[in-house]
């Protein structure tokens, strides 16, 4: 497909030569940021040729809270709970990567048993990111039904999540050190409760879509990506894998213990909508194994390091003892105070590298906060991906990015 | 004396046929949860009785269009008033109408009168449906273009080349429907399908057709705009295609024609390859007779109420089939559907009456 990115200019040079023709005319556009297509957070303006795409300017900004600038006003705790708002279809990975980025600042070594629980709320998470972004997918090329299924599979874990951090989307699990809190004892009864439906669900999904011959053909072939576009673009996750180039920072640079797991990254080989869907798929396959794993391997122990310089003291020593109280009354008001430096960490999110640059002056409140959100760079290569295609593509094309506003547009 | 009987049976069917469509929004409502593993719609049940009798259709037959009727009406700036309000009524009409000519019991006689269970017979009962299904693509071309609104546009012109494309092919796959039966006049369609095919199997359309059935039914589905049909208004793509500006009671109208359409597809797939009111084994004459027995008889009001009853469940058969398709595909794109019709259906369609012209020929011939 060497003439895709030449497709769309060559049908507009062909629609303005021939502009007599009052059936040539060019069409604008503009779909969303009300179109249900758009989720309200995003707006294409689009110049049409009959249904065919010949430009497709992407404006982002619609879900824009100023997430950096917030960052900078509260403590480095304080910030977790916007990492939550990111994308908000997998809370807790954002927390995690944060507070591991934060943690790499400080040197703090986090308790195993924590490190475990974070890879494997991870995990559940990206299968919720993967469950929701496939289903909508889906849906979005009219089989209602798969979202639905995917829905309730997700429903369970989102259960689960409720259950262990309290909330369903604001999770703030993470803390500076480890985890807030220790899971409670029904967790791994709900979480393969939750595997087991999802196994159903993925099995019901690829009976119904895979080899369905309406849904190939509207997947197949279309908003195709060479690899050399995607790396120009710097996609990252199922995107840039869907190309077939193996790049997963779990594997790529381990952090928290998915160096000892055991699990695969899935590749496509055309880079085109399907390969995408695929590689979502297989690695919510992936990830069940890496949870099974976990819940195997899960260590005793603390989920919090023993550091008073950046954990809260136990609440029993703050109303105690005076060192407990002071420490706590230090950090609460002063936040924690973070070494001066700078960092860049980036860990694997459900749709590909979410990275934090944080710069710290010392104080107790971040300096800068910079996120490098996987969607965007997605949205910048939508143009890319739709030209030449239709209005129809452009919905199942939008799908597969998964574009999250929280993330995108921070 | 003729004109009141046909009134009535006009009446009759029109009120049958949006009851069914009004009462087909609930079943597809919880039809779609059952599928989905949901509940589905349980809000509106009557006087509040517990679940199974709730009689939760009442729920869509009162609750829905209640709602819609009540919404504000609103026109667009720019809209061409007239044909914005025209619109709707002229997608409604047709519908509604067309399943005046379908047969839906065989002739009965009450005080030495005799009675055509069909509300309008005609003898070109055929030509009169598939010109008037064809005029439901006004309504849509008109929405799309008094609506002044771009999506609205394209869901028109999308609809209309939809529906123009499969009538042809739905018309050919007819046409040797036709050649099959060697009439035009529904009635006799249904009755040609009356006796036994080898001796065992009910001599229905399908099983001289088949073909053609899957044709007629897939173009059916494709009129009615569902899914995987459903481009003129698929939601992802154009918000509400060709009825994205309306709302309220028109809105209702352009919802109720549709599913007007799914019953009056189910009509004529049921009259022309299931038999119509024609159950397997039971001869308006002569009665009940399994193959290799003697016809029991059987009272005359109770073979016309079998009759009647057994269109009735061939119809619903064939709407909750449609709903379940809806519910389990993806749509096409728009140039795949355009593929699908003329590059695919169209040549078979042809085949196929071809094929049928051919054998019907030599068969006469050999005779």
């Amino acid at each position: 497909m060497s003439d895709d990115k030449d497709r769309g200019s060559a049908q507009l040079r062909k629609a303005q030569a021939t502009a007599a023709d009052p059936l040539s005319e060019i069409m604008e556009l503009q779909m969303g940021p009300s179109h249900p297509a758009c989720h309200g957070t995003i707006k294409f303006n689009l110049r049409l040729d009959g249904e065919n795409i010949i430009a497709c300017d992407t404006e982002v900004g619609y879900l824009h809270r100023g997430f950096e600038k917030m960052c900078e006003q509260g403590t480095w705790t304080q910030a977790i709970p916007y990492t939550d708002r990111l994308n908000y279809a997998s809370p807790l990975i954002n927390n995690f990567i944060f507070c591991e980025a934060v943690e790499r600042l400080c040197g703090i070594t986090v308790p195993e048993r924590a490190s475990y629980l974070r890879v494997l709320l991870s995990e559940c998470a990206r299968i919720s990111d993967h469950l929701t972004c496939l289903g909508m997918g889906a849906t979005e090329l009219g089989a209602f039904t798969v979202g639905f299924y995917m829905n309730e599979a997700r429903e369970l874990l989102y259960n689960m999540s409720s259950r262990v951090t309290g909330a369903r989307v604001t999770v703030s699990y993470g803390r500076v050190g480890g985890l807030v809190r220790d899971v409670p004892d029904d967790f791994e009864d709900m979480i393969r409760a939750a595997l087991k439906r999802t196994n159903e669900v993925l099995r019901d999904s690829e009976k119904l879509l895979e080899r369905n011959r309406i849904f190939t053909d509207r997947m197949v072939g279309i908003g195709t990506m060479s690899q050399e576009q995607a790396l120009s673009f710097g996609l990252t996750g199922p995107l840039l894998r869907a190309t077939g180039i193996p790049y997963d920072l779990r594997k790529v640079a381990p952090y928290m213990v998915y160096d000892r797991m055991d699990f695969e990254v899935p590749v496509g080989t055309k880079g085109d909508n399907f390969d995408r869907f695929s590689v979502r798929f297989e690695e919510t396959k992936q990830s069940i194994r890496i949870v099974e794993q976990c819940l195997a391997q899960l260590p005793g122990g603390p989920v919090i390091a023993d550091d008073p310089t950046y954990v809260l003291p136990p609440k029993k020593d703050v109303y105690t003892t005076i060192e407990g109280l002071m420490n706590h009354f230090k950090i609460i008001i002063e936040g924690i105070r973070v070494p001066a430096g700078e960092i860049y960490f980036a860990g694997e999110a459900a749709n590909g590298e979410l990275g934090f640059y944080l710069v710290s002056d010392g104080s107790g409140r971040p300096y800068r906060v910079r996120v490098r959100p996987p969607c965007f760079y997605g949205m910048s290569a939508l143009e890319t991906m739709v030209k030449g295609f239709m209005i129809p593509d452009l919905a199942a094309i939008f799908g597969m990015i998964n574009m999250i506003g929280g993330e995108c547009d921070r | 004396m003729e004109w009141l009987i046909g009134g009535i049976e006009s009446l009759g069917v029109i009120l049958v046929v949006l009851t069914l469509s009004a009462m087909l929004l609930w079943v597809e409502r919880k039809g779609s949860a059952l599928v989905q593993n949901r509940v589905g719609a349980n809000r509106a049940g009557v006087f509040r009785i517990a679940a199974p009798f709730n009689l939760g259709f009442m729920n869509t037959l009162m609750a829905d269009p209640l709602k819609l009727f009540t919404k504000e009406d609103f026109i667009p700036a720019g809209a061409d008033r007239l044909g914005h309000a025209l619109a709707p009524c002229v997608a409604l009409f047709p519908a509604v109408v067309t399943f005046a000519a379908i047969p839906f019991g065989d002739t009965i006689e009450v005080g030495g009168r005799i009675i055509n269970l069909q509300a309008i017979n005609l003898d070109v009962g055929f030509l009169y449906i598939t010109a008037l299904v064809s005029l439901g693509v006004y309504g849509i071309v008109l929405a799309g273009w008094a609506s002044n609104n771009r999506w609205a546009l394209l869901g028109s012109i999308r609809g209309s080349a939809q529906m123009i494309s499969y009538e042809l092919a739905m018309g050919i796959s007819l046409v040797s429907m036709i050649l099959l039966y060697g009439t035009l006049d529904m009635q006799e369609m249904v009755r040609w399908q009356g006796g036994l095919l080898f001796g065992v199997l009910p001599a229905w359309g399908v099983f001289y057709q088949p073909v053609a059935f899957l044709i007629v039914l897939t173009a059916g589905i494709a009129e009615t705009k569902r899914v995987p049909f459903d481009l003129p208004e698929c939601e992802s793509e154009l918000i509400a295609g060709y009825y994205t500006e309306y709302s309220g009671g028109k809105q209702a109208c352009f919802m109720l024609s549709d599913f007007a359409e799914i019953v009056m597809v189910s009509g004529l797939v049921t009259t022309l390859f299931f038999g119509g009111w024609q159950v397997p084994y039971l001869d308006s004459k002569a009665g009940l007779g399994l193959p290799g027995m003697t016809p029991m008889a059987l009272p005359a009001a109770l073979i016309t109420a079998l009759q009647v009853g057994a269109f009735v469940v061939k119809v619903l058969f064939f709407c909750c089939f449609q709903i379940l398709v809806r519910w389990t595909l993806p749509r096409f794109r728009y140039d795949q559907l355009m593929n699908l019709g003329w590059k695919k259906m169209m040549p078979i369609a042809l085949l196929n009456m071809a094929a049928t012209a051919l054998i019907i020929l030599l068969v006469e011939q050999g005779r």
